[in-house]
């Protein structure tokens, strides 16, 4: 192919995949009069108000001021997202070790379960639990939403971690029984630190997939327990025509994924896979 | 009882507490699972009752009526209809574009790493978020998009509030979120395949279509099965761009299976039909699933080779 064409073929492909980002952006800084200019400009006098509403919680709108908690939607999403990976960690390590180095009687359906969960339709679990967690006490809690986050991170946490456990030699954590140690402290000592890359991977991952969920919160979460993906959702519908403001609050809500991303770049790769790609 | 992994060895003592270690090891992801078995045999059970939460009294257990019900009845035929469409397209789209990045990416540079990264990024967003960036570009007052529309004379295109523009302008979301996996995947393939034939078929001067055809795309074939199962389970239970972008509609132009199920439910409080319809889509999901792990399984077998 001439290089001109590949030149001109690559410039559209980084236009459409980026542009919104970089407008969305760009957007984030301007006051409504500004956006609503035409045609538009990239010149403008950039503004920090509406992040300082947002952060403050007080919106100006036509209408008068508007408390809206963004910043509760925010710290919802990480504590939802940071508690469903840590609890898949502590639940899904162990397993991921257990089916990769033992067959058992019925290792390889429970696996398959577990990975099915990934993919079934999450609404036919929500729609029952919208009806249960009135009459459980889950309604409402961190705890009942990290419980149904599992659905998300640990299938990914358990299939990503087993194939970095399929890959170690067991000669190296029986080399280290035989020294006396006990099956705990050579999986501590052992086992755990040699699959670190890719638990790392698996966690951060999940950590992504976790805060970019948006139908498990929207069931069962009310107000005050929702994530960003929801909350900004809301918004619009409250904020009404407060397009700066809009387009801050997406701001902040991928900010942290694409941060995530960009420092986990080479493990992005493998875990998208499950596992089934080398990057 | 639990036996020892293929070509490990013997550990060197094993005692009853060893024997039941797997089990110890995998039982507490698996009650965290079994919690959620539960309300997934609730809704198979109500996908078989006459259930509305606005007529309770109603309640009763009617056998496949609400099958029976569905399958007679244009609206979820139009639901089947536009959920397939919209995977077909989504996917299908999303592989040829995929294929030309990655294909376009495939020697390893600075340039072209450093670009594959940066077209990850729209990957790490949020659907619905995703949806609503797009909402503020294609806006009729300022939306860039619909600006740009008019310079070339297009203005009464009006992407998702419109019924002939909304399919279009929702799979234009898909396809600018999910395009990335695509090409992570089919890249990665690409760059992992063995280079003899293709010097070979330099040498032999052989023509570039030739090459793609008989070469390329056979060799990729794997990874192009396993990446477009993927999708395809997702695409077909997509909710969170639908819903963001124009919840369904306008009218019933984007009714696809989780977006009527969540109406029926929340809008209709018709708990039964609503179980029925995601009792449908987990039928086909089930059998796509089995298919995408199957291949799955394949292509890592080929990438332990390859490592």
């Amino acid at each position: 192919m001439h290089p001109a064409i590949r030149v001109v073929l690559l410039t559209l492909i980084g236009l459409f995949f980026l542009f919104p980002i970089v407008w969305v952006f760009l957007m984030s800084f301007q006051t409504n009069e500004t956006i609503l200019r035409i045609p538009p400009s990239l010149v403008f006098e950039p503004t920090l108000q509406n992040y300082t509403a947002l952060i403050s919680g007080r919106l100006e709108t036509g209408a008068g001021v508007l408390e809206l908690a963004f910043m509760q939607n925010l710290w919802n999403s990480f504590v939802l997202s940071f508690c469903s990976v840590a609890l898949s960690l502590l639940l899904g390590v162990p397993a991921a070790y257990a089916f990769a180095r033992f067959k058992f009687f019925g290792s390889e359906d429970i696996a398959f379960t577990l990975l099915s969960f990934r993919f079934a339709p999450a609404l036919l679990v929500l729609l029952p639990l919208n009806l249960y967690f009135q009459d459980i006490g889950l309604n409402d809690t961190y705890i009942g939403l990290i419980w149904v986050y599992q659905l998300i991170t640990l299938p990914l946490i358990l299939w990503i971690v087993r194939g970095y456990f399929e890959d170690i030699s067991p000669d190296i954590e029986n080399a280290y029984r035989v020294d006396g140690h006990s099956w705990f402290s050579t999986f501590m000592k052992i086992s755990i630190p040699l699959a670190l890359p890719g638990i790392a991977a698996a966690a951060l991952l999940s950590f992504i997939f976790a805060w970019n969920n948006f139908v498990f919160a929207l069931i069962l979460a009310s107000a005050d327990k929702q994530p960003v993906t929801v909350g900004a959702l809301a918004f619009v519908t409250a904020s009404g025509i407060q397009y700066g403001q809009i387009a801050a609050a997406v701001v902040l809500s991928i900010l942290p994924t694409l941060a995530l991303a960009l420092y986990a770049q080479r493990y992005l790769v493998e875990g998208l896979s499950l596992g089934a790609v080398k990057g | 009882m639990a036996t020892v992994a293929e070509g490990v060895r013997k550990p060197p003592r094993r005692s009853f507490g060893e024997s039941a270690l797997p089990y110890l090891l995998s039982l507490p992801a698996l009650l965290v699972c079994i919690g959620i078995l539960v309300p997934f045999v609730t809704a198979v059970w109500y996908s078989l009752q006459r259930y509305n939460l606005a007529m309770p009294y109603l309640k009763g257990f009617i056998w496949f009526e609400n099958y029976k019900i569905l399958f007679t009845d244009t609206v979820f035929w139009h639901t089947v209809w536009v959920s397939l469409l919209y995977t077909v397209l989504t996917v299908g789209i999303e592989l040829v574009l995929g294929l030309t990045i990655a294909m376009l990416l495939q020697r390893s540079s600075a340039f072209n790493n450093a670009m594959s990264i940066a077209l990850m990024l729209p990957l790490m967003i949020a659907p619905a978020i995703a949806a609503l960036m797009w909402k503020l570009m294609t806006n009729p007052n300022f939306g860039i998009f619909s600006y740009l529309l008019s310079l070339v004379g297009v203005t009464d295109f009006r992407w998702g509030s419109s019924p002939s523009s909304a399919l279009f302008t929702v799979v234009l979301v898909d396809v600018w979120v999910y395009t990335p996996f695509m090409m992570v995947l089919l890249l990665a393939g690409l760059r992992g395949l063995p280079r003899q034939p293709f010097e070979a078929a330099e040498l032999d001067g052989v023509p570039w279509t030739f090459v793609f055809f008989r070469i390329t795309l056979p060799m990729l074939f794997p990874y192009i099965l396993t990446a477009g199962l993927f999708r395809m389970l997702d695409a077909i239970q997509q909710f969170d761009i639908i819903y963001a972008m124009t919840q369904g509609g306008p009218g019933d132009t984007l009714m696809v299976f989780q977006v009527q199920a969540y109406l029926e439910f929340f809008t209709y409080t018709n708990v039964g039909r609503s179980a029925a319809i995601l009792m449908v889509l987990w039928a086909i999901t089930y059998f796509l699933s089995h298919q995408f792990i199957k291949y799955w399984l394949r292509l890592r077998e080929r990438a332990r080779g390859v490592a």
